[in-house]
């Protein structure tokens, strides 16, 4: 068993060598393969964090009426937290309202003016409420449209939902999300068939070269196992050193584009490549070495029939 | 210990024929000599005897055992029995002569020492020690030829099959692997051997089984090579 082992690894080595230029021929293609993998991780990683981003300034504004008391507001907050859609409700008080608002306009000495002119404050406070998805913001509006439903009329809360306002440009902006994401499943799954046909075809042909070796193995008795371990260990090399070979190009690569997406997108490729580097490296050579081991043990087995 | 019964074998569905109706039997420690014009069928029927080839009709029995029942996956286990001189000596040209021998013992899961002991001495009986890092294709079809034979006696198995195992050696060399097949066949190693060469037969001495198109029109005990 120990022998028979020690034994396909070194003839696993050995077929390595001698059959250089197949060998670099393989660990090339898969290398490209596993480059578009990588390629299609990190700009999907990307664009990922580039939707999540537009969809962080997504929010629902509801104003209070000035007259709105604390209590009041306070019981509408916490029916709004207790909603399964809510992630985030920010309160805005009154006096936080007008320190914005004079920092926002403070070269605008007519509207300063204005407002000192007004005496009270004129602004309300106001909620800033976050759904996890662009598509629960319908059933938050419809919540709070309820809540306004119920006020008396004489004494009303909420002065204005700015939802409806914006409702068409954030039922436009989900359709683009959906869209995006699911654009990006089609490129994703089709670049990664491509990458595997091609790894697969490759290491077919390798293999397809020495189909007579294989026979003649069969014809002198070796048995299955040991005509196809060298092979399998081959597939893992390629995969292996695939993978690493494809990392260190990434390396320099993201490095050079680092800065460019984080000024960009607000995100920077470089960064994620450092700190995710474990899942990135494990998921290329993982990859590759499956691939390869995957490949090697279909094409050979075809020739096994002798 | 091998019974061929009513064994016939068509090409191209049946265009062309390699074997027809053929019945013979081979006896422990035997050593027979198959000959016959080109395309008589004489490759043929030791590829059905290694399950190469199978027949189209008819079976052939090792011991009690149907070749052509045993599973693909058992295939190896009862090779393993056989020692094969190719005709084209499907050497494997990416491994040096020694390998090539080596490989066998591999296959047949042999100790190191066994193989570091036996490889040599196989080569050394062929002649051919100062060749044993060249691979095949540094190699003349006369030492490609002899590395085979290194090959198959290696193990040593219970049947040799020897496909025209001098067709590429000079007088000298061809009375040397005759002498070697003997030297087998008197330790008790079944051989069947194809030839085409006249000397061989005669200084042999030992059945002659004769091909025509096919068929076996002679089978002689202490045969004389006679076409
Ligand atoms: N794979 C094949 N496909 C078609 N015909 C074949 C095949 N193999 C052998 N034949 C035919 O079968 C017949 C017998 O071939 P075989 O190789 O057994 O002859 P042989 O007696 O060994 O000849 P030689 O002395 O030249 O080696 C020939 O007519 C050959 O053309
Ligand atoms: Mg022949």
């Amino acid at each position: 068993m120990w022998t028979g082992f020690k034994r396909i690894v070194r003839s696993g080595f050995v077929g390595f060598w001698r059959n250089a230029f197949v060998s670099l021929a393989s660990i090339f293609v898969m290398t490209v393969a596993l480059l578009v993998i990588g390629a299609t991780m990190l700009s999907d990683q990307l664009l990922g964090v580039t939707l999540k981003n537009i969809q962080d300034k997504v929010d629902i504004n509801l104003y209070f009426v000035t007259t709105a008391s604390q209590e009041d507001i306070d019981a509408l907050v916490a029916r709004l937290e207790a909603m399964d859609e809510v992630t985030e409700v920010r309160y805005t008080s009154r006096d936080e309202a007008l320190t914005q608002f004079r920092e926002r306009h403070k070269n605008d000495e007519l509207t300063i003016q204005a407002l000192e002119e007004l005496g009270d404050n004129p602004l309300g406070a106001s909620l800033a409420i976050k759904a996890a998805d662009t598509t629960q913001y319908e059933n938050i509006a419809t919540f709070i449209e309820e809540q306004r439903a119920l006020e008396e009329p004489q004494a009303p809360l909420i002065d204005e939902v700015n939802y409806f306002k914006n409702k068409g440009s954030i039922d436009k902006l989900t359709g683009i999300i959906g869209a995006a994401q699911k654009a990006s499943v089609i490129t994703l799954a089709v670049l990664m068939i491509a990458a595997v046909l091609i790894t697969f075809n490759t290491i077919r042909l390798a293999i397809y070269t020495t189909r007579e070796e294989i026979s003649v193995m069969r014809l002198v008795g070796a048995s299955n196992t040991f005509i196809r371990g060298p092979f399998m260990l081959q597939g893992l090399m390629y995969g292996l050193i695939a993978g690493v070979v494809a990392i260190l190009i990434l390396y320099p690569v993201v490095l050079w584009i680092g800065p460019a997406s984080e000024s960009f997108f607000q995100f920077n490729l470089f960064e994620y490549f450092v700190n995710d580097f474990v899942h990135i490296f494990s998921v290329l050579v993982g990859s590759g070495m499956a691939l390869g081991l995957i490949s090697s043990v279909l094409a050979v087995s075809r020739y096994l029939r002798v | 210990m091998i019974y061929f019964d009513k064994v016939s074998k068509y090409y191209n569905a049946g265009q062309s024929i390699a074997i027809e109706d053929v019945t013979f039997q081979v006896a422990p420690k035997e050593f027979v000599s198959i000959v016959g014009h080109s395309g008589a069928g004489k490759s043929t029927l030791l590829k059905m005897l290694i399950a190469e080839e199978r027949p189209t009709t008819g079976q052939v029995f090792f011991e009690s055992l149907d070749i052509h029942q045993i599973p693909r996956v058992k295939l190896p286990k009862y090779r393993r029995k056989i020692g094969t001189v190719f005709q084209d000596f499907k050497l494997l040209p990416h491994k040096t002569a020694f390998e090539n021998i080596a490989f066998a013992m591999e296959a047949n899961g042999r100790a190191d020492d066994e193989i570091m002991e036996n490889v040599p001495q196989a080569l050394a009986l062929v002649d051919l020690e100062d060749k044993s890092w060249n691979f095949p294709h540094e190699l003349s079809g006369g030492e490609k030829q002899r590395v085979a034979i290194a090959r198959a006696i290696v193990n040593q198995p219970d049947i040799i099959i020897a496909d025209e195992p001098t067709g590429n050696l000079d007088p000298i060399a061809t009375y040397e692997v005759v002498q070697i097949l003997r030297k087998i066949n008197d330790l008790g190693t079944t051989v069947i051997m194809t030839t085409h060469n006249k000397g061989v037969i005669d200084e042999l001495g030992r059945r002659v089984i004769t091909m025509d198109e096919g068929r076996i029109v002679r089978d002689d005990q202490e045969g004389k090579y006679v076409l």
